[in-house]
């Protein structure tokens, strides 16, 4: 056993639900050590009961996000070694989301708002009808390709004040999928797209405060794609093409 | 808020930077030799062009902030939509009122 493995790590947990409290727990110190890591060490030798949620453990499935010490990360690939302050680790659930559980949150407002955003592709008039020829390098693919990489994770929508203050907001990761979507020129109704993120409190309520861009595990900019949502949906609300 | 609001807001705050500009540079430029009020009054008294300026400068910033204040209503104050949207109007008559009041004070009227 190595001198590090025989540190220990200080890691409280939240428990229970929003009337919960933080529970301290003791963990072995590893040199190479994710969060995940140490949530998984806790549940399987000193509580079985900690409810948490994780699958791929690799950075792709996005169901692992908790707040740790205060920031909203995807903690599969979040090394204890960058982030614990004086072996002390603080781990909550993500803000935002209605709590089920422990570190567990629900996640059914964060893709309601998926659907709301309109993030889904809609068919176009088919292959029959119509080819689309999408070159590499042309700016709308180059666009759809910056914001496509979005893994779900709800780190963006955690950290975003703008949710914080209006539970109607449809947050940066439904937008980000919007413009996405929006620049797929296959997409059958791209101007119902525009409609769905202009109503209500859409891409117009962002702040443009980048935190969604800060905390982006995968280095995505939703803040980006908002704000070319806002000019196209300007554009088309000036040709009148927003109305019903 | 609505692309129509956004236009407004943005399109205002366009309308208000080389106003802010010629304002401040003008305050600067006048109180060299050392300005008092009546020889503002003087300047501005009769000056249709310059009540025309401040005037567009009141209407702008005044739909600006009140649309400002409408999202700070819904955000920060927790107002519903129609709660922030009174808000916002009521606002934006508060500050046109006082506002074309100091307009018509320095023109004369």
């Amino acid at each position: 056993m190595s001198a590090a493995a025989e540190k220990t790590l200080q890691v409280e947990v939240w428990r229970g639900g929003t009337d919960g409290a933080y529970e301290s727990f003791e963990v072995p110190a590893q040199e190479n050590q994710t969060v995940l890591d140490v949530v998984t060490y806790i549940q399987r030798n000193l509580d079985a009961a900690l409810a948490y949620r994780f699958a791929c453990r690799v950075g792709v499935c996005g169901s692992c996000a908790m707040t740790v010490n205060g920031r909203p990360r995807w903690t599969c690939r979040t090394h204890v070694s960058r982030v614990a302050k004086n072996g002390e680790l603080k781990l909550a659930p993500l803000q935002n989301l209605p709590l089920i559980r422990d570190l567990v949150t629900d996640m059914t407002p964060f893709f309601e708002k998926w659907q709301a955003a309109r993030g889904r592709f809609v068919p176009g008039d088919g292959p029959k009808d119509r080819f689309a020829q999408v070159p590499p390098e042309e700016k709308q693919r180059a666009d759809a390709n910056a914001a496509i990489e979005c893994i779900n994770c709800g780190v963006c929508y955690s950290a975003c004040d703008v949710v914080s203050w209006r539970d109607d907001y449809l947050g940066p990761a439904a937008l980000n999928r919007a413009w996405a979507g929006y620049n797929d020129v296959r997409d059958g109704d791209r101007n119902g797209i525009l409609k769905a993120v202009s109503s209500g409190a859409g891409c117009h309520t962002c702040h443009t405060h980048q935190s969604c861009a800060e905390h982006c595990p995968v280095s995505l900019n939703p803040t980006f794609s908002i704000a070319g949502l806002k000019r196209a949906t300007l554009k088309a609300s000036l040709k009148g093409e927003l109305s019903e | 808020m609505s692309p129509r609001l956004y236009l407004l807001q943005r399109g205002t705050a366009m309308v208000m930077v080389p106003l802010v500009i010629i304002h401040l540079v003008v305050i600067v430029m006048a109180v060299q030799g050392g300005l008092t009020g009546g020889e503002i009054l003087g300047r501005t008294r009769g000056n249709i062009a310059w009540a025309a300026f401040y005037s567009l400068f009141v209407f702008a910033a005044a739909i600006h902030a009140g649309i400002g204040m409408q999202t700070i209503s819904r955000e920060w104050f927790g107002l519903g939509n129609r709660s922030a949207t009174i808000a916002g109007h009521l606002f934006i008559l508060l500050l046109l009122s006082l506002g074309m009041r100091a307009v018509f004070g320095v023109y004369g009227i």
